[in-house]
């Protein structure tokens, strides 16, 4: 038995190895980082095998600690679990090994297995922490956008510009395809914000629980009745982002595209007073008041600035 | 753990031990634990083959982008059972969750192995309140019955309940008029009572009806995740009663629990309902351990590694199981301290977990292993428990779930841990007591094929939804963009693939009762030592009217 193991530790060494070779291997994951070029941005990629490219801070930091710590430990784990298996196959079946020992206990090993996983645990939480504190601690807003999830399409409110609800409805299929957009990402008019700003996004749901997602922002946030959530990003690429609906709201759940527009200052001011310049009325139909069911309460999810409400500064050109 | 060998050899043929009551008494007034155990275990087949027709339909929807099935004029509208719409798309996922998680696994592995095998296990004659354990099967049964009922009744939005089996308010209040809901709400009180009712009977007969010497820290593991899972199901499923209840009452008089135009929160059903929905994951999986351990041990000819950590790692992971809850709701604006909490419980999970797998390999470390189908199953189940434990400890992360929560990541974790999981360990432990059930032996090769066919399958089917959850593609979507075609369509031939291991399975089935070789007592050898081995093949009606007297071994 106690032959056993001994050679049960000098398998263990082998076993380090495999773990060895692992972080080299995932090296060629990190490779992939690079490869992260060559992707689509603010979409899918067909054929793709990781996570979205990102284009703002939060998503890039998700990135790097998902890509960095969590998959080169985890795949080390999850080969350590097979390599043992297959050595296991190999070395102790009946006809390798007729004699079956004996041991049932070794309280060394047992230490190591519980205190091993605590310590990876621990190394994971700090990242962990520091990211979740990273999405909870907003820095000062330059915009603020209301998005109010509809069965089935999105409202944009623009509190500080007074731009009233822009409802936002997804393209049907000919649609789609006749303006080369992708279908089910793509909707009639999008959310519109400057590059490199601060955005604000607050979200609620006027009839059921939807949620407001945008990958490549590596946002999330449940749109839900009678409550006003928080998030915010900060897109660092001009450019045309898609999201969906991530939270089961019914029967279009599938076709309730969320579309975001990054632009420069200048065009985001256009834009701004494109909407509210009285040559342009009524550009909604007289959007549903956001509160359609219920008073919404305000929740802040982020302990939000204390100064909220003022403190995007108006578009500066009116 | 109790050293079988070392028991008191009784007489099974004691007087009228396998004197069996008629037809209809010996079945539908069935008061016999074993009777029981294999009406739960058909009902569990039987269940699981329609869940696995609702997933089927399904992959063949999601196989290439567009509306395909669900649309109308589809190829299947001429079954005219399942509505051709998006809505339907919605029924059918939601059905397919609810019959999979309450109708198979639960009962296949509480009812059916945990019926059979608890009792004789513990050295008792039978369950502790025998009637009650007839009126759980019975109440199981009507639960089913209402839950199909309410597939084909108006729902609201069309026929059946679309919105998920989380039933989140306000979708199931106001986004559901029609019967469809109220009738799944009392499919899953029944559901519930009969599972409370089983969880009692469990108890009290691990409590109370245990042979002389069979103290608990003697007591086989199987029996331990059993009850471990009996105080889980007994402390969760009163606060999933009511959360549906209250719903219920939402939705006919008048009550405003969930609305918040009268007060009410919606995130507070989420909290009752998760603070029953984690404990169930487990509920789901720890008698999987349980078989499991005895699996390894067998084959491998050796004793459980490290017995004592083995049952107190199912406390730990029982107890730490009741306050994860919130891991399934970081992005419904909860505060941040709270958020980070449930990141660190949730972790913490993973210590006990990780236990568990190095216990099993080191149980089979040194041991003399025939590969046998129950083995193949136990293998399997260990490998790939561990890829969906590690995808855990990726979603445990807020930062990351912002992420992936609701994508098809999320879908591939908890397959991972249940269909290549807990379903793993229900056919380790259908090839490991076949013979001691059904008194016949199954063949051994159709065994070991239907395996490697369900094995390439199932990670066929779900390792490619990893990437999808990673690229962003969202869970309950009846239709996607262009660019998550490659992956879906990958996923969709590994139904195809797992479709034909079921069908090898029903074929296993059907040759093991034509060819009716006989079973023995033990057919795994010295590896074999609970006491069910001691028994007859199948055991007789009744067992253990003289109680074996349990001797210490060393472990
Ligand atoms: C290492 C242990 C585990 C950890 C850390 C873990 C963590 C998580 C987390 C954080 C989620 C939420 C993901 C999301 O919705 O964004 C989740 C979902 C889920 N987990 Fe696990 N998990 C573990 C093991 C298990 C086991 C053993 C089972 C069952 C056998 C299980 C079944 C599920 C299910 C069914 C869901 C999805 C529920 C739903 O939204 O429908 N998990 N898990
Ligand atoms: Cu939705
Ligand atoms: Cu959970």
């Amino acid at each position: 038995m106690k032959a056993q193991i001994q050679g049960m530790r000098r398998k263990l060494t082998g076993v380090a190895a495999v773990a060895a070779t692992t972080m080299a291997l995932s090296g060629v994951f990190a490779g992939q980082a690079l490869a992260k070029g060559a992707e689509l941005l603010g979409q899918p990629t067909p054929g793709a095998y990781d996570l979205q490219r990102a284009a703002s801070p939060l998503k890039y930091e998700a990135i790097a600690f998902h890509d960095h710590i969590l998959m080169p430990i985890i795949t080390a784990i999850t080969l350590l679990v097979l390599g043992l298996l297959i050595w296991i196959v190999i070395r102790y079946n009946a006809k390798a090994n007729p004699v079956p020992a004996k041991f049932s206990h070794n309280t060394t090993v047992e230490i190591i297995w519980t205190i091993g996983p605590v310590l990876i645990l621990m190394v994971i939480a700090i990242f962990s922490f520091r990211l979740l504190f990273a999405y909870n601690d907003m820095p000062k807003p330059y915009l603020t956008v209301k998005a109010t999830g509809y069965q089935w399409y999105w409202g944009y409110e623009y509190p500080d510009q007074k731009i009233s609800e822009i409802t936002s409805v997804p393209l049907k299929q000919e649609e789609a395809v006749a303006k080369g957009v992708p279908y089910l990402l793509a909707a009639d008019k999008p959310m519109v914000v400057p590059v490199n700003q601060v955005i604000r996004v607050q979200v609620t749901g006027a009839d059921v629980i939807h949620a407001f997602a945008l990958p490549a922002f590596g946002l999330k946030t449940d749109a839900i009745p009678g409550r006003l959530n928080e998030t915010w990003f900060k897109a660092d690429k001009i450019g045309v982002y898609y999201g969906q609906c991530s939270e089961l709201c019914g029967v279009d759940h599938s076709n309730m595209p969320i579309e975001i527009h990054v632009v420069s200052q200048a065009d985001f001011d256009a834009w701004v007073k494109s909407k509210t310049a009285p040559a342009a009325p009524a550009a909604t139909p007289a959007a549903a008041p956001a509160a359609a069911g219920a008073p919404a309460t305000v929740t802040p999810a982020a302990t939000a600035p204390a100064s909220a409400p003022a403190a995007a500064p108006a578009a500066p050109a009116a | 753990m109790a050293h079988a060998a070392d028991i008191d050899h009784h007489d099974a043929s004691h007087d009228d031990a396998d004197h069996k009551p008629p037809f209809f008494a010996r079945w539908f007034g069935s008061t016999n634990h074993k009777d029981i155990g294999t009406l739960y275990i058909l009902f569990a087949i039987m269940a699981g083959l329609v869940g696995g027709v609702l997933s089927g339909l399904i992959r063949w929807e999601l196989a290439e982008p567009g509306i395909q099935i669900f649309g109308p004029n589809s190829s299947i509208s001429l079954m005219g059972l399942i509505e051709q719409s998006k809505h339907g798309y919605n029924a059918v996922v939601t059905a397919h969750a609810l019959i999979m998680i309450f109708f198979m696994v639960m009962p296949a592995m509480i009812g059916g192995f945990g019926n059979w095998f608890v009792p004789i296990m513990i050295g008792a004659p039978d369950m502790a309140f025998p009637r009650m354990n007839n009126i759980s099967f019975w109440l199981l049964v009507a639960a089913w019955v209402l839950l199909l009922t309410s597939m084909f009744v108006d729902g609201g939005p069309g026929k059946g309940f679309g919105g998920g089996w989380t039933i989140y308010p306000p979708l199931s209040t106001t986004g559901h008029t029609g019967p469809s809901m109220d009738l799944a709400i009392l499919a899953l009180h029944l559901a519930g009572a009969s599972s409370i009712l089983g969880a009692i009977n469990f108890i009290t007969t691990i409590f109370n009806m245990r042979a002389p010497g069979m103290t608990l820290h003697r007591m086989p593991l199987f029996a331990w995740s059993v009850l471990v899972t009996a105080f889980l199901l007994l402390l969760s499923l009163p606060v999933l009663a009511g959360a549906i209840t209250m719903l219920l009452t939402d939705r006919n008089f008048g009550t405003h629990f969930f609305d918040p135009a009268a007060g009410g929160d919606p995130v507070m059903f989420q909290h009752l309902f998760w603070f029953f929905g984690h404990p169930e994951v487990y509920i789901l999986i720890l008698p999987g351990f349980g078989i499991v351990s005895h699996i390894v041990s067998t084959f491998s000819k050796k004793p459980i590694f490290g017995y004592l950590a083995m049952a107190y790692a199912m406390v730990a992971i029982g107890f730490v199981g009741f306050i994860v809850w919130a891991h399934h709701m970081y992005t419904v604006g909860m505060s941040i301290n709270l958020r980070a909490y449930f990141v660190a419980a949730t972790m913490v999970i993973a210590v006990p977990t990780g236990v568990k797998i190095f216990s099993w390999i080191a149980t089979m470390w040194g041991g003399s292993i025939s590969f046998k189908t129950p083995m193949l199953w136990a293998i399997g189940f260990i490998f790939l428990f561990t890829v969906g434990g590690v995808t855990g400890v990726v979603l445990s992360n807020a930062g990351i779930d912002y992420s992936l929560h609701d994508t098809y990541y999320v879908v591939a974790h908890f397959h991972y841990v249940l269909s290549l999981g807990a379903v793993f360990a229900i056919f380790a432990g259908f090839f490991y007591w076949f013979e001691k059930m059904w008194g016949v032996k199954y063949n051994e090769f159709l065994g070991c094929l239907q395996f490697w066919i369900m094995f390439v399958g199932v990670n066929l089917v779900f390792f490619p939804q990893h990437f999808l959850g990673l690229q962003g593609m969202p869970r309950r979507y009846v239709d996607y963009p262009a660019a998550f075609a490659h992956w879906n369509y990958i996923s969709s031939v590994g139904y195809a693939i797992t479709a034909v291991g079921v069908v090898v399975f029903l074929v296993i089935l059907l040759e093991a009762a034509i060819r009716r070789r006989k079973a023995e007592a033990n057919p795994w050898g010295e590896g074999a030592t609970t006491l069910e081995w001691t028994l007859s093949s199948p055991p007789p009606f009744h067992q253990f009217s003289d109680p074996p007297v349990i001797k210490a071994d060393s472990h």
